[in-house]
């Protein structure tokens, strides 16, 4: 970028992002063009399986290592569907990344988006990308099966699992296991890893490799390329006791180099600039529509539907067709 | 009364960021927990930054989080000496328009010369969480 933003200029600006203010989508018009050369890390898993205290320790040795990256975390946490606060407690376990400038840390409250990110994360990265950092990791909210949404902006996935989670283990959840590039069972200090992870391994084997990995939709193409054989590593972690780091930061290279080796990166981008745009223009369609629409076409149908002598998908065709598109 | 009910679902795009921390070598930390939970409820995004933070670490946590305000609990005892070096560290980072406020354990005769220093409200026990969230409202102009 032709002038770095500061610090406290890109705080700013990521406020007028997440809030959608005026202005913003012309930084990011911007921004965009310098982006794209980030290395995006999304570390997803259940609440307090110790997603935080990982990202902090990725970082710390990240930065440790001989011309490090600088690195930029986004931390999400969920809102409250009653006040729509949030409590947003992910930095308490980022305290030993204080006073180095080569970090920023951003926590982000979901605002009512349920896929385990907020709805502007994608910007936010944007901006962080094109603000030079070298490395930008996406820490989920406590994420179950459905929250899902970050294997849409990161380039490789971590889910973290945690021992002594019982029965739960089985349940290691179909839907996040499916977006994993690397499993890490945290909190192999305690009893119960073994099982945690026999489980997982299990559960990895009844669900085939990689299937509707990174939201391949329905269409004519390969799920994903022929050249991108990827088994994902189960590793043992003690995020607290700081061990077990190296190995995730080198299944992230190695994961890095199939993606590039086989295309499959290449794919993945390509796929999600494409549902980003899709996305995108629902969202303008839809605005667009309501504006268009005179407002007694649309309370009568709204009431047909209301009554029941019209069914929801009829009424959502007549509205359309009354616009002439 | 107070605009508590101005941020309800729906109504809000921006939501207040207020940045919670513990200022030095304090373990008290139900106070700013009952405070961070409130705010909360009031339908604020409230950043929780943990113990033991140095006026730096809560100067630079506020910076990055772009917060609207900063809120302060401390019960140590230190804070005449730790409170004005955090507005001192807001400052340095051009934060110094950002509202301080803070809570615990603070004399009454110690108020006068932290309001001084750039305290802009002070909040004991018993303080009524309708006063501290009206404050914070009062001192946080919508931006844009
Ligand atoms: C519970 C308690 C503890 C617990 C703390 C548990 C915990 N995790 O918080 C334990 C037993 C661990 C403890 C230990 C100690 N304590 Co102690 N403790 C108390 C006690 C009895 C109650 C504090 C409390 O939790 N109150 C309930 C909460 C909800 O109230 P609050 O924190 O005041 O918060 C309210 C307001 O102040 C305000 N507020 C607070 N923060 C903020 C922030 C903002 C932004 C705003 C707007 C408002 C706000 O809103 C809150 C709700 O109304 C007080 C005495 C007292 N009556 O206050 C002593 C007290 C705080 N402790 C004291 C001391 C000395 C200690 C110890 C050093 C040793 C000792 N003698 O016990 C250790 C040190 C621990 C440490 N590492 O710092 C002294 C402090 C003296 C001083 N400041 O001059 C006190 C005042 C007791 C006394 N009279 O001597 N303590
Ligand atoms: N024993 C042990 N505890 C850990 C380890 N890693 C994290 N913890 C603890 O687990 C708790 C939760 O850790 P966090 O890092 O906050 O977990 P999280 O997944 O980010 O939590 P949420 O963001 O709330 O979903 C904290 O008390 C950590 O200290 C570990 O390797 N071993
Ligand atoms: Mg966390």
């Amino acid at each position: 970028m032709e002038h770095p933003l500061t610090r406290r200029e890109l705080a700013r600006l990521i406020t007028r992002i997440e809030n959608g203010e005026r202005g913003a989508q012309d930084a990011l018009n911007a921004l965009y063009p310098h982006s794209g050369r980030a290395r995006i890390i999304g570390v997803t898993g259940a609440p307090g399986s110790g997603k935080s205290t990982l990202v902090a320790e990725m970082t710390r040795v990240l930065r440790e290592q001989a011309n490090p990256p600088r690195v930029a975390i986004v931390a999400v946490d969920p809102s409250s569907p009653f006040s729509g606060g949030a409590i947003l407690g992910d930095r308490i376990r980022m305290r030993d990344l204080y006073g180095d400038p080569g970090v920023f840390i951003r926590s982000m409250a979901s605002r009512g988006a349920l896929g385990g990110i907020a709805a502007a994360t994608a910007d936010v990265v944007t901006v962080l990308d094109a603000g030079g950092f070298e490395v930008i990791l996406i820490e989920t909210v406590g994420a179950g099966q459905l929250e899902v949404d970050v294997a849409r902006i990161a380039q490789t996935v971590i889910v973290v699992e945690a021992p002594g989670a019982g029965d739960e283990v089985q349940a290691v959840k179909a839907g996040i296991l499916e977006i994993a590039d690397i499993i890490v069972v945290n909190k192999a200090d305690r009893e119960g890893v073994a099982q945690t992870v026999s489980a997982l391994k299990m559960a990895l084997d009844i669900a085939p490799a990689g299937a509707g990995h990174h939201g391949a939709q329905a269409d004519n193409e390969p799920v994903q390329s022929d050249a991108y054989h990827w088994q994902a590593p189960i590793l043992k972690v003690s995020a607290l006791n700081r061990e077990g780091i190296p190995d995730v930061l080198a299944a992230l290279q190695h994961h890095a180099e199939m993606l590039a080796a086989s295309g499959e990166g290449e794919r993945r981008r390509r796929k999600r600039v494409e549902a980003d745009i899709q996305a995108r223009l629902r969202e303008l369609l839809l605005q667009h529509a309501l504006h268009a629409l005179t407002n007694s076409d649309y309370q009568r149908v709204l009431a047909a539907a209301d009554q029941r002598t019209l069914h929801p998908a009829e009424a959502a065709r007549r509205l359309l067709q009354s616009l002439n598109l | 009364m107070t605009s508590s009910t101005e941020q309800q679902p729906g109504a809000p795009a921006r939501p207040l960021r207020i940045l919670i921390a513990k200022p030095g070598l304090d373990g008290h930390d139900r106070g700013a927990k009952v405070i961070a939970r409130a705010l909360r409820d009031a339908g604020m995004e409230v950043i929780y930054t943990g113990l033991r933070q140095t006026p730096e670490m809560i100067a630079e946590a506020a910076l990055q989080e772009d917060v609207d305000a900063v809120g302060l609990s401390i019960l140590s005892g230190a804070h005449n000496v730790l409170l004005p070096r955090i507005v001192e560290a807001l400052r340095e980072r051009g934060m110094g328009d950002v509202p301080i406020f803070a809570g615990g354990i603070i004399p009454d005769e110690d108020a006068p010369a932290l309001r001084e220093a750039g305290v802009a409200g002070i909040f004991g026990p018993g303080s009524p969480i309708a006063d501290i969230i009206a404050f914070i409202r009062a001192h946080t102009p919508a931006r844009d």
